[in-house]
């Protein structure tokens, strides 16, 4: 199982958990490939990149999104009527990782790490789209596309061993949710890489007013079974909310709110550099 | 529930496995906030079937309440119609509302009940899975919640109306096509949402496991009865059963008991219709066994009509049980192994069908149901004019009088 014996050292150093860094929340951004068409979403990936995202979780557009809610459904139609599918999302990973935009400044910041390089690209796909394309082939075209790893939420772990037995150098991220039960928690936790994803709410991705009571104690039982960073996400939407989670787990998740502005990558760039702000102040008070 | 035509030596046929498993096809392929419910759920169907007292109570209920055992009639005007000796109709239109689907509801709505959730949920094409559930959450207390698509309630209007009767919220599904898949789709969503309070009633022999077995379980007896009521009737084995399919309910409930009683040199040939729609070369149609290829959604692995970059398509059909572009997982794999034939009958075919049974024999019966009566004169053509064919009438042909009379059917 790839990233099974992941001690933070080789992962740091091609996989997603190079995103995470001791002393700064890490803020995963998530982007749906080819919305509203290839060359604004490219835009929009370099825009986040350079506004200070740690991780791209790249979403490539699919027909049946079950765990997704309204806003990044209809970005995957529009992306779909654009011809987008896995083969493209992967071409556009490749693109933005082989690539780094001119003149990226350095993240805004008072932790003083610096960030020029190129985020690390998780692609959240749903489990059809990888079987249709071939799953060793798809492993193959994101390695060497230099895609770090991939989502799939419909792929839980008792599911997930075709996937991994071909999916080596490649992290694979399980969610856990406020419904799963402590021996998953444990099952989740060892059949991750790079980091584990924490879904704050039952129900959809969207964004949400308020995030769920017992949030902070479910990211204690998954960090009691993971050695893995844990990154919260689903309802995660205003800088205010991104604060709440830095304080209590490694990493944020922000998916609806910036596909909600991903027609205008200026705005990807301007929401991402306040969730950056909002993120490096809450470490920055906690310490 | 004993399988009392369970033989007691080998199994000539078992599925499917703990995880879920007929063959390679099925399992549990969804997000993680409903796995823990999933759990529940089969543990507590697991439960309930071991336990005679819930057998006992859903038995009264068949019977008393759903009207079962149904007849299974000898049709030989339609016999002599088709070129068949005989013709047998298991008439599951004459349950009570009207469809093979009650079984099923009635059955989960007792474990809902069981396992101590007060709210169910069910998605819903033609309607009658929606009624059904709407009539069975009336029946046992519970409240009931029902996701149709738009272009599902504009075609069968009297059953969102029944369905409100029954004191049910119906929630319309605007996405995709308007169709079934749209409303599984929105079903699902719903449940990942209120998973910890609410029981989802799902309709075919679908879904991510248990479904699959547990709607089997609870549609069985249409096979069970079928094979009692044949003995005595009939000197040997029909030479043909027929059922229609769309995810494939009413069929698995036929055809599972033939395939547990009798070891495969010894079974009447199985035929599986699925819905051709405007013809399987063109794209509107709904034949997931005869076009799709093996692929995952809502849930499971089975064969589905989807695209090259494995977007499930859109499925048609004249009949709204039908236009569904996945099969449960049970019949891709009973089509890999060769148990049961399936075969595409189209639109036409099925209204032809429809037209007939209503002026031989005087039934109404559904268009879903008119696709396995439309096998008929195929099966005349192949096996002669001595064969006997059983053909499951899954459901009654009320809910379709819009679509027959805009079809053109009775004007002349």
């Amino acid at each position: 199982m790839p990233g099974s014996d992941d001690t933070g050292t080789s992962g740091a150093a091609t996989g997603l958990g190079r995103g995470f860094r001791p002393g700064r929340a890490a803020l995963v951004v998530y982007l749906m490939a080819g919305y509203p068409d290839r060359a604004t979403s490219l835009a929009a990936l370099h825009a986040a990149a350079a506004a200070g995202a740690d991780v791209i979780e790249l979403g490539v557009p699919y027909g049946d999104p079950v765990a997704d809610g309204p806003v990044i459904a209809e970005a995957a139609g529009v992306a779909r009527e654009g011809g987008f599918g896995l083969a493209e999302t992967i071409e556009l990973a490749r693109e933005f990782l082989g690539e780094p935009a001119e003149g990226a400044p350095p993240v805004h910041g008072d932790t003083g790490t610096g960030h020029t390089e190129t985020p690390p690209v998780a692609l959240m796909t749903y489990l059809n789209p990888l079987m249709r394309f071939g799953l060793p082939r798809a492993a193959d075209a994101m390695r060497t596309a230099g895609v770090s790893g991939v989502i799939v939420p419909d792929m839980p772990p008792e599911a997930a061993r075709p996937w991994l037995v071909v999916a080596e150098g490649l992290d694979t991220v399980f969610l856990a949710a406020p419904t799963s039960t402590p021996s998953r928690f444990a099952a989740i936790a060892s059949a991750s890489s790079g980091f584990v994803y924490c879904v704050s709410s039952t129900g959809v991705t969207g964004e949400r007013a308020t995030l769920r009571e017992g949030l902070a104690g479910l990211v204690e039982q998954i960090r009691a079974a993971a050695t893995l960073p844990v990154a919260v996400g689903f309802g995660v939407s205003t800088p205010e909310q991104a604060a709440e989670v830095a304080r209590i787990a490694d990493g944020v998740v922000v998916g609806s709110a910036v596909v909600r502005r991903q027609h205008d990558p200026a705005s990807v760039g301007e929401f991402v550099t306040l969730l950056r702000k909002a993120l490096d102040r809450a470490v920055a008070n906690e310490t | 529930m004993t399988d009392p035509l369970l033989p007691s030596a080998e199994l000539a046929y078992s599925s499917p496995d703990a995880q879920g498993f007929f063959g390679p096809y099925g399992g549990t392929f969804v997000p993680e906030t409903v796995i823990p419910a999933l759990e529940e759920l089969t543990a507590a169907f697991a439960e309930a079937i071991a336990d005679p007292a819930f057998a006992e109570e859903f038995g009264t209920l068949l019977e008393d309440y759903i009207g079962r055992p149904t007849p299974l009639y000898r049709a030989d005007r339609l016999a002599e119609a088709t070129g068949l000796a005989r013709v047998y109709l298991k008439r599951e239109d004459l349950t009570h509302t009207g469809a093979h689907k009650i079984n099923n509801t009635v059955g989960q709505c007792l474990l809902a009940r069981r396992m101590g959730k007060h709210r169910v949920i069910a998605e819903t094409g033609a309607g009658q899975h929606g009624v059904a559930t709407a009539t069975a959450a009336a029946l046992l207390g519970l409240e009931c919640s029902v996701f149709m698509g738009t272009e599902d309630m504009r075609r069968q209007s009297l059953n969102v109306y029944k369905m409100r009767l029954l004191g049910a919220e119906v929630v319309p599904v605007g996405e995709g096509a308007g169709t079934l898949a749209d409303a599984v789709t929105a079903a699902l969503r719903h449940w990942v949402e209120r998973v910890e309070d609410t029981f989802y009633v799902l309709g075919s022999a679908v879904g991510p496991h248990p479904y699959p077995a547990m709607v089997r379980e609870f549609q069985k007896v249409i096979g069970e009865e079928t094979l009692v009521q044949l003995e005595g009737r009939l000197e040997r084995t029909p030479d043909a059963v027929v059922a229609c399919i769309g995810g494939g309910s009413n069929a698995i409930g036929m055809f599972y008991p033939f395939l547990r009683a009798l070891p495969p040199g010894e079974r009447p040939l199985l035929v599986g219709a699925e819905a051709a729609g405007l013809g399987v070369e063109t794209d509107r149609h709904g034949a997931a066994l005869t076009k799709g290829s093996p692929g995952v959604l809502h849930g499971f692995y089975s064969y589905l009509l989807q695209d090259d970059a494995g977007n499930p398509l859109e499925a048609y059909s004249i009949s709204a049980g039908l236009d569904y572009p996945g099969v449960g997982p049970e019949h891709s794999y009973l089509k890999d192994e060769g148990f049961v034939r399936y075969e595409a009958v189209t639109d036409t075919e099925a209204l032809d069908a429809f037209a007939l049974l209503t002026r031989t024999e005087g039934i109404i019966p559904a268009i879903e149901s008119s696709h396995a009566l439309a096998m008929l004169p195929r099966l005349a053509a192949e096996l002669g004019p001595d064969a006997v064919v059983v053909v499951n009438v899954s459901g009654r042909g009320d809910k379709d009088m819009d679509i027959v009379r805009e079809a053109g059917l009775g004007a002349g």
